[in-house]
């Protein structure tokens, strides 16, 4: 249960802190809200999972602790979301993957068994619902677009897709967490998700790249070395001056 | 011994720290005061990462104690999840006067003419809970409560 938290958790964590980075550097002022105000919710939904996993752990950890005390291969999250910014093309295909599966997942999860991870769902699904209007929106808008928008938009979904595979792994604990009617098993979500992409993708004037090679690793606490960079600036201050308060 | 109605007074005096023309009850962010040994106030974030929220905490913390209840608690809320479904009625009027469009399924109207010729600017506006939308009759920017 806690290790399934976490993977909840830190997949809102790491990308709530990439989304982050874009703050001050947007290419708009609107842009630059949105992205800030997206980071915000799933940096809020990072202290219910987190904090809930701290509570199942029973080892005095809260969420603080979890997310700034934990070092890179104990982290769960999804290769996909540690992936760097690079340019607004690939922020936003990201965003729009992960916004696809999240809004699919937390939807399943709204019926889970344990009311505490249920409760948890029905409070960000709702967020995740409104994340992913706008980012299928500006998927369909930069990918129809003009010829330079829709060349970075398909190099980002070229450059991106070997991630999304890891999303629809089954491992033992999503067994476990399946059997005990915690959380439905991420393939049974497959389906879903490509029938929803096709659509976007096809009024976005997007191909869908054929391979089926996924990158997997991330669940289980291999990582890519993106993750390391990213938390030796996210943890510094917690690193460097532990327990320090506002 | 102070009563629940009490507890209720004295929150509908503290105003959201964010949009300071509604109360935290107006707001429907207190859940329930439940009087045993102590008082325990449950409250709901409105979106989960708003920064208001501890602010919220805080500012109930100080009214209870400023009135002399000592043995306090509050507990967060989350289910079922916080809806603008349970922004009092009155507190709509409050809120065009202030300036943002109170929540509405559709288009919004302009909260300072009225007009229903208005466009959607930016989905996300000056905090997590508004978008920004545009006035199309008398050109005025205005923020508008979003559906949740």
């Amino acid at each position: 249960m806690f290790e399934f938290l976490l993977r909840m958790g830190d997949n809102t964590l790491v990308l709530g802190h990439r989304v982050s980075e874009w703050c001050g550097h947007a290419p708009v002022l609107e842009e630059d809200i949105a992205l800030a105000n997206i980071a915000l919710d799933m940096i809020g939904q990072t202290r219910l999972w987190l904090g809930l996993a701290g509570e199942v752990e029973g080892q005095g950890r809260d969420a603080d602790a979890l997310a700034f005390r934990r070092d890179a291969w104990d982290f769960r999250n999804l290769l996909l979301v540690e992936r760097p910014n690079r340019d607004f093309g690939h922020t936003l295909m990201r965003q729009f993957l992960f916004d696809l599966w999240h809004h699919e997942r937390l939807s399943d999860l709204c019926l889970s068994e344990d009311d505490r991870v249920a409760g948890i769902a029905a409070k960000c699904v709702k967020e995740a619902d409104y994340h992913l209007e706008r980012s299928k929106d500006l998927i369909i808008r930069l990918g129809d677009g003009s010829a330079e928008s829709h060349r970075k938009m398909q190099d980002a979904l070229d450059a991106l897709w070997p991630y999304v595979g890891e999303m629809f792994s089954d491992d033992t604990l999503d067994i476990e967490m399946n059997e005990a009617g915690i959380a439905p098993l991420p393939s049974s979500q497959r389906p879903r998700f490509d029938k929803a992409l096709s659509a976007t993708l096809a009024l976005a004037t997007l191909i869908r790249p054929e391979s089926n090679f996924a990158q997997m690793g991330g669940r289980s606490g291999t990582h890519t070395e993106d993750l390391g960079h990213m938390l030796a600036t996210m943890q510094f201050l917690q690193r460097a001056y532990p327990d320090a308060r506002w | 011994m102070v009563t629940q109605a009490q507890i209720w007074a004295w929150l509908g005096e503290v105003p959201d720290p964010e949009i300071p023309v509604l109360s935290l009850v107006e707001l429907g962010v207190i859940r329930s005061v439940e009087i045993g040994e102590g008082v325990l106030v449950k409250v709901t974030p409105t979106y989960s990462g708003c920064p208001a929220t501890s602010v919220i905490n805080l500012d109930i913390e100080a009214k209870l104690r400023e009135n002399g209840v000592e043995n306090l608690r509050l507990e967060t809320q989350i289910a079922p999840p916080w809806t603008t479904d349970w922004i009092k009625p009155e507190a709509h009027e409050k809120l065009r006067a202030y300036g943002i469009a109170p929540p509405k399924a559709g288009q919004p109207r302009c909260p300072l003419c009225n007009s229903e010729n208005t466009t959607l600017i930016s989905p996300f506006g000056s905090t997590p809970c508004k978008s920004h939308y545009k006035c199309a009759d008398c050109l005025e920017p205005f923020d508008a409560f979003k559906c949740l």
